[in-house]
């Protein structure tokens, strides 16, 4: 077995096994109560739409198609600005069109990768930061009561950060032809639930 | 012979296991140890500041090695002879610095991180004599002091081992995580007020 295929046949195998870790349902081992359930929460949110999903998959795609520095200065950049538009919802600052913001982060995203788009740092930086806010104004506005914040939002910020990994994981296939394809496919793929998500947001 | 039995028969005499401390508690250094290790707040700067140490090299690592746990100890004794707790949640300051120095690499110079270790160490510390003082009280505290120690160690030691940029690019990520961590708690508490 070459060099070559050895890596591609780990890097599958790996994939499948993370995959698999990713949608693993809880084990619900200890029947969770008061501040474990804050965390809990936190950790289930991101992954309460699809809308959210994608886009935050889409970052991390993104990011390892433009590579170093993008591929962490993105995953960076995503978290505090959706904490500082999670602090705006927490503090009652109004953000107008959240669900519209979020379906546009989708469609704009996708089209990224789609075209392979590789604009400057500070641009991507900027474009990322600019919706992450719409995604963590949805986020600080809906803590269930009774539950504790600070758990909430270690769970939120590490799943958002998982969700990124997953994105980055998956878009190191572009390093192979075939892989090229796949990520601009998903890219379209996620442009294209992005116009879903808008219709279903004016509609 | 009945002195050479006699005798390792009493030292090594098994006294009672107590293997479930379900009446006498873990004691109050483990109590200590377990408030570290369960409270989020003093946790997460705790670590964010020994992968902080540990991004920066061995002199920071081990100013920090020796300061943070002194300073915790010696705020937690302030905080045991206080009493009601300061009205603005000053630990979440030291998520959103330590956070956002750990995410940019920030270089500071080493005169000025242990300022910054000290001033962490003491504010945990304060709260902590606070909360543990209708509990395990001082002893709590040195429980504390010797998890801080081990935990400065191992994360510290661990951060300056890795290698590859790729390794400190993630140590960056998890920055930004306890950054963003610390700008939501001062929203909450900001909410809290309102």
């Amino acid at each position: 077995m070459t060099k070559e295929l050895r890596h591609r046949t780990f890097f599958v195998w790996f994939l499948v096994v993370a995959l698999n870790h990713v949608w693993v349902p809880f084990a619900h081992a200890h029947v969770e109560q008061g501040q474990a359930v804050g965390f809990v929460t936190g950790l289930e949110h991101p992954w309460s739409g699809l809308d959210h999903i994608l886009a935050m998959i889409a970052v991390g795609l993104w990011g390892a198609q433009l590579g170093n520095p993008a591929m962490w200065v993105l995953p960076i950049t995503f978290p505090i600005m959706m904490s500082l538009g999670a602090m705006m919802g927490l503090l009652g600052i109004p953000v107008p069109g959240i669900e519209i913001g979020i379906a546009v982060s989708a469609i704009l995203l996708g089209i990224m990768v789609l075209g392979e788009v590789r604009p400057k740092l500070i641009a991507a930086a900027v474009l990322v930061g600019f919706f992450a806010i719409f995604h963590g104004h949805a986020h600080g506005t809906e803590l269930p009561a009774g539950q504790n914040g600070l758990l909430y939002s270690m769970g939120f910020v590490i799943a958002t950060g998982c969700l990124h990994g997953i994105g980055i994981i998956i878009g190191l296939v572009h390093r192979w032809p075939a892989g090229r394809v796949a990520l601009r496919g998903a890219g379209a793929f996620i442009a294209v639930m992005g116009v879903f998500f808008l219709w279903r947001a004016v509609a | 012979m009945l002195i050479a039995v006699i005798i390792p028969t009493v030292i090594l005499r098994p006294s009672t296991a107590a293997a479930h401390l379900v009446t006498t508690g873990m004691g109050p250094v483990y109590d200590g140890i377990g408030h570290l290790v369960l409270t989020p707040e003093d946790l997460v700067p705790a670590l964010a500041l020994a992968l902080y140490a540990g991004l920066r090299g061995t002199v920071p690592g081990r100013r920090a090695l020796f300061f943070l746990p002194l300073a915790w100890l010696l705020g937690g004794f302030a905080g045991l002879g206080a009493s009601g707790l300061p009205a603005f949640p000053l630990p979440a300051l030291s998520f959103l610095i330590l956070g956002v120095l750990i995410a940019a690499d920030l270089r500071l110079p080493t005169n000025a991180f242990t300022i910054l270790v000290v001033a962490i160490g003491l504010v945990h510390g304060f709260f902590n004599g606070i909360a543990l003082k209708n509990g395990p009280g001082g002893l709590g505290l040195v429980g504390i002091m010797a998890a801080l120690f081990v935990l400065v160690a191992l994360v510290a030691a661990f951060v300056l081992s890795l290698k590859p940029p790729w390794t400190r690019i993630v140590v960056r990520v998890a920055g930004s995580w306890v950054a963003a961590m610390g700008m939501l708690m001062i929203g909450w508490f900001i909410r809290g007020q309102g």
